[in-house]
């Protein structure tokens, strides 16, 4: 049913030139699932996300994010972003950072966000440093807290584990939690099987651009992660 | 097919071409003032004709390529492009050895051959733009911009150029300066436009027969990176 | 207006980046200078010449000047991957464009505020009689360079060859800009008032400045997002 689709990907194709990194891929993901994407370098899912994120349309095919297209602005305010690349600015102090972006997102009073999201990730005391003084672990934390400031319902977020450090991993983890628990939909593409596939609910494969598997996280896969690629890897 | 498009309308336009260059050699006498040179315009001015109208399809192609996100609409755009600034740059050699002629200077700022320079410039940028992105889709996305913008802008520097040398009187190099042109001498000026075009037609086939063997190559080239 | 509030901000945080680093407001003053001083042994700068080349002296310098700010301009949004973050937010490209060719139009007309009466000293021009007017011509000219090399920037800001291919895209575009504003400003910093003959500058300067905006605005979206 239309209300309880998180996300609805059809018959998405995406092309460099004549290459195709995206074959026909169509899936759902309900509101409130998790779903880690899985899959080998290359397989396509950075472009899948990119594509989810609004920054690049797909070649053929449509998607559907709670009801509307990626691009639509209503849309935009509504998804967190967390790419490979942390997404702030370094000449800007943290505290400038956060109230910039909680502008964009139209969060009502920006500052006040600010500050509260400060507080959350730990960030408080340095909230005038300047983030190129940051050390790599503030800078993750900062950048965890500009994907949750305006408390989204679908997030996406692309390798989210890789380079934190164990702080930032806790902060990620509990915001995750409290995410789910509001029945924020996600989607988490990762290699850290374990992580994921603890957090997640759903799963799919992606291979060579094509969708190898979807479906529910099983008991299998959680007793031997590497389960899923023996069985759908190399198709 | 297309092989056979292009020989046929290559060997047509020579032909026609030849006969043309017979009557303008042997039929149209020397000028009254400008004598023997004044035969460079038959060149000289189908060339600017068909390199001016080619920017502006090429630009029409590219407008269809955004709506349509059909790459062939593109390598159509960018080959026409391409030829004619290759027409473009003819027109600003003719003009040149014609003023060299009748002014004694290689270059002397005409409102024409000085728009034609920022044309080249323009379009040259086209080029160097194209070579440098990798990625088909968006070297498209980005040549129609510039092809738009390129086009709006020829048209504004043309105008201002113009009004420039009103303000600021220089040589001009015209067809009809030293007096009306007698009526015989004005038809082949027209008349070459023909296989000129044609010439360009051909031109703009082969190039794209070179597009599509690039995209193939392309393909193939990230077929292989992806094992 | 929703779009000049979300472009504002975006220009304020580009404003406030500038303003604490001072990288590329340096390096354009700096080289500005430096092109000041190549000028003077090019030609003798206390002959009447100066007077009358003094609008494109000056107009060459700010061009040379933009090249700096320009380049910087989309440049700074690859640091941490910034421009993904802004492209994914709710703002529209066509509010990100905007929003950073008015804060390079403020920084390019700091510059060449700073440049006027250094080359007045330099070339021993008076510049200031007309100043009214003159102020009218640089900042309309300023935002014909701004508007066209901000959209040229986005998008060569990820390819090769960025340094290179900026300038030689833009500086044909804007010949018919450059044509006006050195002809006005020829006229205005002799002290002469603007005749019938040079209105026709500031209509060809305003007339440029809004089609390349509209177009550039319209056409963010296709430079911006794949």
């Amino acid at each position: 049913m239309a209300s309880e689709t998180g996300v609805a990907i059809e018959a998405v194709w995406k092309f460099y030139g004549d290459y195709p990194a995206l074959r026909d891929i169509s899936f759902t993901v309900d509101r409130g699932a998790c779903l880690a994407l899985l899959g080998r370098n290359g397989a396509g899912k950075t472009t899948l996300l990119r594509i989810l994120a609004g920054l690049t349309r797909p070649a053929r095919g449509r998607v559907t994010l709670l009801g509307e297209d990626a691009r639509a602005v209503e849309t935009r305010r509504r998804i967190g972003v967390l790419g490979h690349g942390i997404g702030i600015y370094d000449e800007l102090s943290a505290f400038e950072n956060l109230r910039l972006f909680a502008r964009l997102y139209a969060i009502e009073n920006p500052a006040a966000a600010a500050k509260e999201w400060l507080e959350r990730t730990g960030l408080d005391r340095v909230q005038d440093g300047l983030v190129r003084e940051f050390s790599r672990g503030m800078r993750q934390r900062l950048a965890v807290a500009r994907a949750f400031l305006h408390s989204p319902t679908l997030l996406l977020l692309d390798e989210p584990f890789t380079a934190l450090d164990d702080r930032a991993i806790a902060v990620l983890q509990q915001l995750l939690a409290e995410a789910r628990g509001r029945g924020c939909t996600i989607i988490m593409s990762t290699h850290q099987l374990r992580e994921a596939l603890e957090l997640a609910s759903d799963v799919a494969l992606v291979n060579r651009g094509r969708l190898a598997f979807r479906g529910e996280r099983s008991a299998e896969m959680l007793q031997d992660p590497s389960w899923l690629y023996r069985n759908y890897g190399e198709a | 097919m297309r092989t056979k498009l292009i020989v046929a309308l290559s060997t047509l336009a020579c032909l026609i071409l030849a006969w043309n260059i017979r009557t303008i050699f042997l039929h149209v006498p020397d000028e009254a003032n400008q004598g023997a040179i004044f035969r460079i315009l038959y060149f000289h001015v189908p060339a600017a004709m068909t390199s001016f109208t080619g920017f502006f399809v090429a630009m029409g192609f590219s407008v269809v390529y955004l709506v349509k996100k059909d790459l062939k609409y593109d390598s159509i755009a960018a080959s026409i492009t391409e030829v004619s600034l290759a027409f473009a740059i003819i027109t600003l050699v003719t003009g040149s050895i014609w003023g060299r002629i009748i002014w004694g200077v290689w270059w002397a700022w005409d409102a024409r051959l000085t728009s034609y320079f920022i044309c080249i410039l323009i379009y040259s940028g086209y080029m160097m733009l194209r070579r440098a992105v990798d990625e088909p889709n968006q070297r498209a996305r980005f040549s129609t911009v510039l092809s738009v913008l390129g086009c709006v802008d020829i048209t504004i520097v043309w105008k201002s150029i113009e009004w420039f040398r009103t303000q600021h009187p220089g040589p001009v190099l015209s067809v009809r300066s030293g007096g009306g042109m007698a009526a015989g001498m004005e038809s082949p000026v027209y008349i070459n436009i023909i296989p000129l075009l044609m010439l360009s037609i051909a031109l703009i086939l082969i190039r794209m027969r070179q597009e599509d063997l690039r995209h193939e190559v392309d393909s193939l080239r990230r077929y292989a990176h992806s094992f | 207006m929703n779009f000049l509030r979300n472009s504002l901000a975006i220009t304020h945080k580009d404003l406030r980046s500038e303003i604490r680093s001072k990288d590329t407001i340096n390096a354009s003053l700096s080289f500005s200078l430096v092109i000041l001083l190549l000028f003077s042994f090019a030609f003798d700068p206390d002959s009447e010449q100066v007077q009358e080349i003094s609008g494109g002296l000056l107009w060459i310098v700010f061009a040379f000047a933009s090249s700096l700010i320009l380049s910087r301009s989309f440049a700074r949004e690859l640091v941490n991957d910034c421009l993904d973050a802004l492209i994914s937010s709710p703002i529209s490209p066509a509010e990100l464009f905007f929003g950073k060719a008015i804060a390079n139009f403020v920084l390019l007309l700091a510059v060449e505020l700073f440049c006027l009466p250094v080359f007045g000293i330099f070339y021993n021009v008076t510049w200031a009689q007309r100043l009214p007017v003159l102020l009218a011509v640089m900042m309309l000219g300023t935002w014909g360079m701004t508007v066209i090399g901000t959209l040229f920037s986005a998008m060569t800001v990820n390819l090769r060859l960025r340094e290179i291919m900026l300038p030689t895209l833009v500086y044909p575009f804007i010949i018919p800009v450059l044509l006006g504003a050195v002809q006005l400003s020829k006229v205005l910093i002799s002290g002469a008032p603007l005749d019938a003959d040079n209105q026709i500058w500031f209509r060809l300067l305003i007339a440029f400045d809004v089609i390349f905006t509209l177009l550039a605005v319209a056409f963010a979206d296709t430079v911006l997002v794949g």
